[in-house]
Order: structure tokens, then sequence, then C-alpha cells
């Protein structure tokens, strides 16, 4: 298999998270293409660290530094609900183009 | 007997590119129905087939441990959160059409995702052209375990506490008072 696969899954389900992020409104939508970018950025982990592992077997930094990704993506994902959940308590509506209170 | 060997290991290799790209186009049509489809159910219902091909693939590179805890934390857990979070701001269960930015907004995005696809694409493949796996070897999870227990033992104990942390400010933020 080539290295290049993999890698170009993951910039192409990047891209995607990238569109989603600038397209969507709905603050539990966009949390969802953040997810997707993580997920995509795990790819690409996973992918060198297997390339590494082949070459000096004692080496397993991509998939350690994937797990980190992974607890670090769940901490996001938990914060993040709750200030949406915040959000749809105050104002009836978690569309983010209404959150401009710090806009100047 | 290395004749049949060599056969059989080229086999399993034409399979294992045949999974790749059935896996991989299903990932990305699901991905892409993920941030254009209008129901916020259906959207979290296809990021589940995104993240079980994610899985799918780790299996592929032989990494068993990350496969399986993304299928754990993430369909497990991520995905249920994702449900509750949709069903406690009340979200319409069907279509609902104001999900997306005006369509002007759109398209930027797609062109703005086009473009950085572009560029991403130009620099891996000048990076990697058609450089090959080789031998890919079970990473198994005794290794794995090692690895975190003893060179990155530091950040492994950092990320505990940033999920303590984590914890204790999703609690606050969402507690009625």
């Amino acid at each position: 298999m080539l290295v290049n696969q993999f890698l170009f899954l993951g910039a192409i389900l990047f891209c995607i998270g990238v569109y989603g992020v600038l397209a969507r409104r709905n603050a539990v939508l966009l949390l969802m293409s953040i997810e997707l970018i993580l997920n995509s950025v795990n790819i690409n982990l996973v992918a060198f660290g297997a390339l590494w592992h082949a070459n000096d077997p004692s080496n397993l930094s991509g998939q350690v530094f994937a797990l980190f990704v992974i607890a670090i993506a769940a901490a996001e994902v938990g914060v993040g609900l709750a200030i949406v959940l915040m959000l749809y308590r105050t104002r009836r509506s978690i569309d983010v183009s209404e959150v401009d209170l710090m806009k100047g | 007997m290395i004749g049949v060997g060599r056969v059989l290991a080229a086999d399993l290799l034409v399979a294992q590119n045949i999974a790749f790209y059935l896996i991989a186009v299903g990932m990305v049509i699901a991905a892409v129905r993920v941030v254009t489809v209008k129901n916020m159910v259906h959207a979290a219902l296809w990021l589940v087939l995104v993240l079980g091909g994610i899985a799918a693939q780790f299996i592929l590179l032989a990494a068993e441990f990350i496969a399986i805890t993304q299928v754990l934390v993430y369909i497990g857990a991520i995905i249920v959160l994702f449900l509750f979070g949709i069903m406690l701001t009340r979200a319409p269960m069907d279509r609902s059409p104001d999900l997306d930015h005006p369509k002007q907004a759109r398209v930027v995005g797609a062109a703005i995702g086009l473009v950085l696809l572009a560029v991403m694409g130009y620099a891996l493949w000048d990076g990697f052209e058609d450089r090959q796996f080789g031998q890919i070897l079970v990473q198994r999870t005794a290794q794995v375990s090692d690895s975190i227990f003893s060179t990155y033992l530091l950040p492994f104990e950092v990320v505990s506490v940033l999920l303590l942390a984590a914890l204790i400010g999703a609690i606050v933020l969402a507690r009625r008072d």
C-alpha cells in the first residue's frame, strides 16, 4: 500500500470538515465538523506511526499521539456541548450567527 | 514454498488495497453527507459511518489498540453525547431549513476547502510520491502501553489532568443555578 493513500484520505476528510465549519450555522453540527477534522489528523498520525514502526519496531509514537488526540477531542466535545447547552438556555437558539455580542 | 508465500503476500496486498478503496469511498460519501444533510439526527448517524470507517482503516494499518479505542470512545461515547446535545437543544427531528449559512457563504466555504485540498495534495505528492509502506508489522497493545508509560509518561499525566479540568469545567458550565 502507498503511504499517500492514507494521507490523501486524511486530506480529503480534513477539507470536508473545514467546509462544514464554514458552511454550518448550527453549533452542534459545527462540533461534528470539528470531529471530522480531528479524525482526519488521526489517520495521518497512525499512517506515519505504521511507517516508522516498520523501520524501528520499538517506535510507536504515531499511535501514542493519536491516543492523545482522541483524549483531547473527548474533552473538547464535553466542554463544547456544555457551552452549546448554556447558549440554548440563555438564547433559546444555537444559531452561531446570532452570537455576536463581542462583534465591534 | 517461498514462491507460494510471495503469491499469498501479493494477494493479501491486493485485498488490502480493495478494502482500503471501498472503505475510503464510503467514508468520503458519508463525510459529505455529514456536512450537507438537512436533518441533524441523520448527520450524527452519518458521522457514525465515517468514524467506523476510520476504525477499519486503523485495522488495515495493523494498529489494533487505537482501532478499538476509536470504536469505544467515538462511536460509544461521543456520538451519544452528540445525540444528547441534539435532543437537549430541542432540535426538530425532521428536516430543518436553517442549519446552513446562505448560499454565497457556502460557495466561499467550498472554494476554501478545494484550495486547501489542492495545496495539501500538491505538498503530499511532492513529499511522498509513490512511497510504499513495505511490511506493516502488527503494533501490539503491550508495545503501545510500554511506550505510553515510559517515553510519554509526563504527557500522559498532563492529559489526565486536562481531562479532569474539562470534566469540572463542563459540570460548572452546564449546572443549573
